[in-house]
């Protein structure tokens, strides 16, 4: 988006984060403090009264998720979000939340990233996915944070915003004006009370979406749960199909490997794969924004003429499972990350450097199949800042 | 309704011992009474007429209370119901009110959100023992002690009626479920708790009874509990919550026609009926 006039605000990532749900017209909040959520709840719960809207301070996660279901019900934009252990508590409504229909933005301001399973494989029970989007920066989770409202509200349904404590915590000037995305369909399915005593009262529920009395001839007195289920399936299906997946590249024209991360670690990806090229090192890199759908086209394109396709999470290894699914193949995938984490575990991730991150890179050219046996110097490779051999797990 | 059905037919008093079908009398004049749909008989709120609730459920007779009054109190068109999980979720698609669907134990933190956003409805939850007690206990502490505006009535029947009679929270010493087949031991089950008393200690809540279905006289005195508990969400005075025992002839593993019986000397010997908190203003 082109700017114009005084330079945007200097806000920490946090307050961004809250200002793009504000702009995107979120009007209800809830959430219970956990570090680094906490930063965008106080955040929210000071902004909030002032533009009309509504921030509660709720008792546990599951009270957050439950007010801000209720508050969807309504056709209020509304939010709520943890980090990764409230998220676990949240799991059972948000999967209800998806059979509801409901368009709710969830954030999860993670410790590091081994919360990928939860938020795409879902912590949840039944047949359900939504939508999950993974932001680097703060300009990118100010863009992604207002394009969740979107989504959501284009497919009723809950879209999860991975964020974290570099996200939360880094100060930039952001444009945080709303953005837009194109229309919406009307919200004649929220609750107002109004369609009482007029035979066709609106039901807002995880196990049907129609009163008995509209469900064709029946007038048993039970729901069709097989009927919905697979009517609504359908609906999720389309959802994940529809929506355009999406992935930063680099380099990857001649690349002989390539990277691939998400999220905060990619930037040091990025900016490792650049010095790596400097260095004439055939490199490239995918960076996954959106994680449902999984740009799975994209990553298998990059794969198709690469020696060797390295992951780098911050976890013991997660999508590395969606990168194999989508190369099938190809090209051996490698995973070269590990849990990189401060000693209070809020994220401040020792491994997330750029030299480092060199390290791990430059191990996915070593022979396959025993990367932990390569070091730059076996390679007869000038690495530049090998200090120690590379320690890929 | 003021007259029942009349008979199809007057055949008379049959001798005693005879099963044999009556013969009509068929005569060409004009029936005394009009046709009637079943319908008639069903609150103007209920959709359909049919149900899975079990005969002598004291469930429907609740449900109908609270849909009369929200009716009574001319809030047809302003309410928003938020449905636990239970037997009583039968009627969750069942309403010409507006419904919305929580998790088992949820509801509370729905109608919080609902009522945050539009104040000018009256919002209430339908929730068991086992809902409300067992498994969202928080929800409805938490609520009530935020002062929230919002009603929440709890059908309280002393088990996990949908389950099959299953011991919950609130099942009274010595009571056969499911699972405490020698009744429920203090020393082995722990003791039933009294929501509707420990409700009515947190100063959020304004208006705070518990009532019963088990006779005329209590299903009226509960209705007049209903009514009292929207009155206070409608003047912004604060929580409101209504306990309400029902039969459960079928959990608790006695005859239909004995379960008001056994809801009166058993369940109400502990859950004693009546107002325990009327913080209204304006009666
Ligand atoms: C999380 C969860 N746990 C368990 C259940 C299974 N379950 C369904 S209804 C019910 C008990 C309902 O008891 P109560 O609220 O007292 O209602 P009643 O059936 O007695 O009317 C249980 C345990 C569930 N639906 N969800
Ligand atoms: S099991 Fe009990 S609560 Fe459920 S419908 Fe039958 S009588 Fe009613
Ligand atoms: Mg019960």
């Amino acid at each position: 988006m082109k700017t114009t006039g005084p330079r945007p605000p200097v806000l920490p990532g946090s307050a961004a984060i809250g200002e793009a749900m504000i702009a995107a017209g979120c009007r209800f909040f809830a959430g219970y403090p956990m570090t680094p959520f906490t930063e965008v709840l106080e955040h929210m719960a000071a902004r909030l009264p002032e533009v009309g809207g509504v921030c509660v301070n709720a008792e546990s996660e599951l009270e957050a998720v439950g007010m801000a279901w209720g508050a969807a019900a309504t056709g209020t934009p509304a939010a709520t979000g943890s980090t990764g252990q409230g998220l676990s508590l949240m799991q059972e409504s948000l999967a209800e939340i998806v059979y509801a229909r409901l368009p709710l933005v969830v954030l999860n301001m993670a410790r590091a990233q081994g919360d990928y399973f939860q938020a795409t494989r879902g912590g949840g029970h039944g047949d359900y996915r939504h939508l999950v989007l993974a932001p680097c920066d703060v300009r990118e989770a100010v863009e992604l944070t207002q394009y969740a409202f979107h989504l959501a509200e284009f497919w009723r349904s809950p879209v999860l915003v991975m964020g974290d404590y570099y996200l939360a915590h880094t100060h930039v000037s952001v444009d945080v004006r709303p953005r837009d995305f194109g229309p919406l369909p009307a919200r004649d399915w929220a609750l107002d009370g109004s369609t009482g005593g007029t035979g066709a009262a609106k039901l807002v529920s995880p196990l049907s979406d129609r009163k008995q009395r509209h469900a064709g001839d029946r007038t048993d007195a039970s729901y069709d749960l097989a009927e919905f289920y697979t009517r609504h399936g359908g609906a999720m299906e389309r959802m994940v199909a529809e929506t355009e997946p999406r992935a930063e590249t680099g380099f990857l024209a001649d690349a002989e490997v390539v990277v691939v991360a998400y999220g905060t670690p990619a930037l040091y990806v990025r900016q490792a794969v650049r010095d790596l090229r400097e260095q004439g090192l055939r490199v490239g890199y995918v960076r996954p924004i959106t994680l449902v759908p999984f740009p799975s086209e994209i990553v298998r394109a990059a794969a198709s003429g690469a020696r060797v396709v390295a992951v780098y999470e911050n976890s013991g290894g997660q999508m590395v499972d969606d990168v194999r699914l989508a190369v099938l193949g190809a090209a051996p995938v490698r995973f070269i990350g590990r849990l990189s984490l401060d000693s209070s575990g809020f994220g401040i991730a020792p491994d997330l450097e750029v030299g480092a991150m060199r390290r791990r890179i430059e191990a996915a050219f070593g022979p396959a199949g025993d990367a932990s046996a390569w070091t730059p110097q076996a390679h007869g490779r000038s690495a530049g800042g090998a200090r120690r051999a590379a320690d890929p797990r | 309704m003021s007259a029942g059905i009349p008979p199809a037919s007057a055949p008379g008093p049959q001798p005693a011992g005879r099963r044999e079908l009556p013969i009509l009398t068929t005569t060409a004049a004009a029936p005394t009474c009009g046709a009637r749909l079943v319908h008639d008989f069903t609150p103007d709120l209920i959709d359909v007429g049919a149900h899975h609730l079990c005969p002598g459920c004291g469930e429907p007779i609740a449900m109908r209370s609270m849909v009369e009054q929200v009716q009574e109190l001319d809030q047809v068109a302003k309410a928003i119901a938020v449905f636990g999980i239970g037997c009583y979720t039968a009627y969750s698609n069942n309403l010409d009110i507006e419904v919305l669907q929580a998790l088992h134990g949820r509801a509370p933190s729905l109608a919080t959100g609902v009522k945050r956003c539009r104040p000018d409805t009256l919002v209430f939850t339908v929730q068991g023992d086992g809902d409300m007690v067992n498994e969202g206990l928080q929800e409805v502490l938490h609520t009530a002690a935020r002062g929230e505006s919002v009603t929440c009535f709890m059908l309280n029947n002393g088990v996990f009626g949908e389950t099959g009679g299953h011991m919950t929270a609130t099942t009274v010493l010595g009571q056969r479920t499911k699972n405490t087949l020698g009744g429920r031991d203090a020393a082995e089950h722990g003791y039933p708790i009294r929501l509707a008393d420990l409700i009515a200690q947190l100063d959020g809540a304004a208006y705070v009874a518990r009532g019963a279905v088990d006779d005329i006289v209590n299903i009226t005195r509960t209705a007049r509990m209903i009514k009292n508990a929207f009155r206070t969400q409608l003047r912004g005075e604060g929580f409101s919550f209504v306990e309400i025992l029902t039969m459960c002839p079928t959990g608790w593993f006695v005859d239909t026609a004995a379960a008001p019986e056994y809801l009166a000397t058993t369940h109400a010997a502990t859950h004693t009926l009546g107002v325990l908190k009327d913080r209204r203003t304006s009666a």
